[in-house]
C-alpha cells in the first residue's frame, strides 16, 4: 500500500529498520531472557536522532510529529517490542514537558532529550490509580520556593533508568481530580528512589519499576503548568500518546505475520509446504488484512493529530484499541501457525505473543479506550440534539 | 587535523547469483555498497576527528554513480565528499588508482588517510600502501586497534598472521585498517538529511595535475594471467579427536604458543 510517505519520512522508515534489523534482532531474545535493560541499542537510536524525531527544532530536534513518531515505533516493534517500549516511554515522559511547558523549562530539558543524553519517564500510575487515575495519593506539598513530594508510584516504566520523570502528584486532596498537578522530578534528588523492580510476562527489555518520594524537595520552577493542572496534563500527554501503542501493535503483529510466511514457506508437511494449505493461507490472510486497517487507521490518526486537530481523544483511543487487539489476534495465530515451533524460544514468535498482551493494558486499559470512545459518541450525539 | 577517507563502492557480494550456465557472476541488479572494510576507515576517521578535532573528507575514483557511496559516508558522518571522475580513469589498476587518488589528497591536502585494509571486489589489498609510497609518507596496514592517539602521533596495534605488533608513526600517516578496530556507526537522520544536499567536489584530471600517461588502462601494466588463492601456510595444524579432547588440545597449543 502506498501510504504517500516524503522522502523524509522514508529516510526515517529505512533508518530506523536498518537499525531494528541489524541492532536489535540479533540480542532481543538475550535482552528478554536476561530481562536486560538495552543500554546499546539506547545509544544507537540516539546517535542516529530518532530521539529527537517529535521535538521542534528550536530545542534541537527534526521538528517532525506524531505520524513520525509512529513510523520510527512501527519499525522498532517490528523487531522487539522491549525496546519499543522503553523508546515509546520516553516520548510519552517528555510530552507534559512539550505540550505545558514553560520557554525556560523546554531549552532545560528538551535539547537533552532530543539528542538522547537524558532518558525521561512518566509517573501517574500508583498502587490505588490505575483505570481510575483519579485515585492518586502521592501528594505534592508547597513549602515556601519548594514543594515536598510523598507516595510511590507504581509499574514505571524506564523508572530507574531515566533521568527526567514527569509526575503527578495532589497539590490539593480536598479539590479530587481539579487538585492534581504536574512536577519534573530529576533523577538524583534527595528523597528520590527506586523501589522493586517488577518481572513481566513480556516486554522484558524494558524496565518497569517504583518510584519512592520521601519528602523530596523540588523548586517551584519544576512545576508544570499550573496548580491543579495535573489531569489536564496526563489526559493530553495519553491523548497525544496512544496512537503510539497503535504504532507499537502495528509493528510486532507485522514482524509476527513476517516471521509466520516465512516459517509456512520453509515448513514441509504431507509432502508440501504448509503455506499451500488453505487453511494456513486462510489464516495468513486474515492476520494480513487486520494488519492493513490496523496501519490505515494508526497512520490516518497520526495525520489527523499532526494537522492541528484540538480533539482527538475518540480517534486516538480507537487507534489504540483496534490495533493492539488485532496484534493480541495476529500474534496468537503467528504462534498458532508455526505450532510447536511457534511455541518454542527457539523462534520469535512465543516472545512477540506475550510482548503483546501489555499493549491491551498498558497506557489505558482497552475497556478504559472503549469509555473513552462511548463517552465522546455520548457528546457528539448531544451536540446534533442541539443542533437540531 | 585534515582526515581523508578512501573508499570504494563494490557489489553487494552477499546478494550477487551465480549464472549456473557460465558459472559467471550475474552483476545485473546487484546493489552497490560501500566496501564494507571501508566503513571501518570512515568510522576511524570519525574517531580521530572526535579526538583531536579537523575534518573528515571521503574520496573515491570511480563512474558518477559513485557519487552514492559518497553520499552514503556523508550520512554517517563525514564533513566533506570528493568523487575523482574522469574517463581518463577508466580501466586502472592498482598502480594506476594509488597514483590518482595519491595525485588527488596532494592537491586537497591531509594529515591522516585511512583505507579498508581491501576491498572485497578485488581482495588485493594495494592500493593503501602504494599511496603511502606515492606521497612518501609511512603506512601502518591491518590497523586493529588505536592504542594512542595524539596531534604529534599515533600508536596502533597491527594485526600479523601470527600476532600483532605496536607500531608507532608521526603523522602524516596512511593507515589500512581491519575489522577488529572498531564497530561502524550506522547514519543518522539529520545525516541522511545532509547527504541529500551535500555537495559533492568532482575532481578530473586536470584538476589533479596529474600525468595523463600514468592513470586508467594506459598507466595500469598489471596483465592478469591466473587468479588463485594464495597457499596455504605449511605450519597449519589439525586437532582431532572428540570436541572435548579437540578443545583440550586447543588450549595446550594455545598455551604452548602463550597465546593464553
Amino acid at each position: 500500500m502506498n501510504y504517500f510517505l516524503t522522502e523524509e519520512q522514508q529516510m526515517l522508515r529505512d533508518l530506523t529498520s536498518q537499525i531494528a534489523e541489524e541492532k536489535i534482532v540479533p540480542v532481543r531474545a538475550e535482552l528478554d531472557e536476561k530481562e536486560e535493560f538495552p543500554h546499546e541499542i539506547m545509544k544507537v537510536l540516539a546517535q542516529s536522532d530518532i530521539f529527537g524525531i517529535f521535538i521542534p527544532e528550536e530545542y534541537g530536534g527534526l521538528g517532525m510529529g506524531s505520524f513520525e513518531l509512529c513510523l520510527a515505533v512501527e519499525e522498532l516493534s517490528k523487531a522487539c517490542l522491549g525496546v519499543s517500549t522503553t523508546y515509546a516511554a520516553n516520548a510519552l515522559g517528555t510530552y507534559p514537558i512539550l505540550l505545558f511547558g514553560s520557554e525556560e523549562q523546554k531549552r532545560k530539558y528538551l535539547p537533552d532529550i532530543a539528542a538522547g543524553k537524558r532518558l525521561v519517564a512518566f509517573a501517574l500510575t500508583e498502587a490505588n490509580a490505575g483505570s481510575d487515575a483519579a485515585g492518586v495519593q502521592t501528594t505534592a506539598t508547597k513549602d515556601g520556593d519548594h514543594y515536598i513530594l510523598n507516595g510511590t508510584k507504581q509499574w514505571i516504566t524506564n523508572g530507574g533508568e531515566a533521568d527526567i520523570y514527569t509526575v503527578i502528584a495532589m497539590t490539593d486532596r480536598s479539590k479530587g481530580p481539579r487538585g492534581a498537578s504536574a512536577f519534573i522530578v530529576e533523577k538524583g534528588t534527595p528523597g528520590f528512589s527506586f523501589g522493586k523492580k517488577e518481572k513481566k510476562m513480556g516486554i522484558r527489555a524494558s524496565v518497569t519499576s517504583e518510584l519512592i518520594f520521601d519528602n523530596c524537595r523540588i523548586p517551584r520552577e519544576n512545576l508544570l503548568g499550573r496548580e491543579g493542572m495535573g489531569f489536564i496534563v496526563a489526559m493530553k500527554t495519553l491523548d497525544q500518546s496512544r496512537v503510539g501503542v497503535g504504532a507499537q501493535g502495528l509493528g510486532v503483529a507485522q514482524g509476527a505475520i513476517d516471521e509466520a510466511i516465512k516459517f509456512a514457506k520453509q515448513r514441509v508437511q504431507f509432502g508440501k509446504p504448509i503455506i499451500s494449505f488453505q487453511a494456513i493461507q486462510h489464516m495468513l490472510a486474515d492476520m494480513a488484512t487486520q494488519v492493513e486497517a490496523s496501519r490505515a487507521l494508526v497512520y490516518a490518526v497520526a495525520r489527523h493529530i499532526d494537522s492541528g486537530a484540538k480533539d482527538f481523544s475518540k480517534v486516538s483511543a480507537m487507534a489504540k484499541v483496534f490495533a493492539t487487539d488485532t496484534a493480541m489476534r495476529v500474534t496468537t495465530d503467528a504462534v498458532q501457525v508455526m505450532g510447536g515451533s511457534g511455541y518454542m524460544r527457539e523462534y520469535p514468535v512465543e516472545k512477540m505473543m506475550r510482548d503483546a498482551k501489555i499493549l491491551q493494558i498498558y497506557e489505558g486499559t482497552n475497556q478504559i479506550q472503549r469509555n473513552v470512545i462511548g463517552q465522546a459518541l455520548i457528546k457528539e450525539a448531544a451536540g446534533r440534539e442541539n443542533d437540531s | 587535523m585534515k582526515i581523508v577517507v578512501c573508499i570504494k563502492q563494490v557489489p553487494d557480494t552477499a546478494e550477487v547469483r551465480i549464472n549456473p550456465e557460465t558459472n559467471t557472476l550475474i552483476r545485473d541488479g546487484v546493489p552497490s555498497i560501500i566496501n564494507p572494510y571501508d566503513l571501518h576507515a570512515i568510522e576511524a576517521g570519525l574517531h580521530l576527528k572526535e579526538s583531536l578535532g579537523g575534518s573528515v573528507t571521503v574520496l573515491t575514483m570511480g563512474p558518477p554513480q559513485a557519487e552514492g557511496a559518497l553520499r552514503e559516508a556523508v550520512s554517517i558522518g563525514a564533513d566533506e565528499a570528493v568523487l575523482l571522475t574522469d574517463r581518463a580513469f577508466a580501466g586502472s589498476d592498482t598502480l594506476a588508482t594509488a597514483y590518482t587518488l595519491s595525485s588527488a589528497v596532494r592537491t586537497m591536502g591531509f594529515d591522516i588517510i585511512l583505507c579498508g585494509k581491501q576491498a572485497i571486489d578485488g581482495d588485493t589489498a594495494q592500493v593503501g600502501p602504494e599511496m603511502a609510497e606515492f606521497l612518501d609518507i609511512p603506512h601502518v596496514a591491518y590497523v586493529g586497534k588505536f592504542e594512542d592517539i595524539s596531534r604529534e602521533g599515533l600508536r596502533v596495534r597491527r594485526l600479523m598472521e601470527d600476532g600483532y605488533d605496536i607500531v608507532e608513526t608521526p603523522i602524516p600517516v596512511l593507515l589500512t585498517v581491519v575489522r577488529e578496530l572498531n564497530q561502524p556507526r550506522l547514519p543518522s537522520l539529520k545525516g541522511k538529511m545532509r547527504a541529500k544536499k551535500a555537495e559533492i567536489k568532482k575532481l578530473s584530471l586536470a584538476d589533479i595535475g596529474a600525468d595523463g600517461e600514468r592513470v586508467g588502462l594506459a598507466g595500469s601494466p598489471t596483465q592478469v594471467k591466473n587468479i588463485f588463492a594464495p597457499e596455504a601456510r605449511k605450519d597449519r595444524k589439525t586437532l582431532a579427536g572428540t570436541p572435548e579432547e579437540q578443545a583440550a588440545r586447543l588450549i595446550e597449543e594455545l598455551r604452548g604458543l602463550k597465546c593464553i
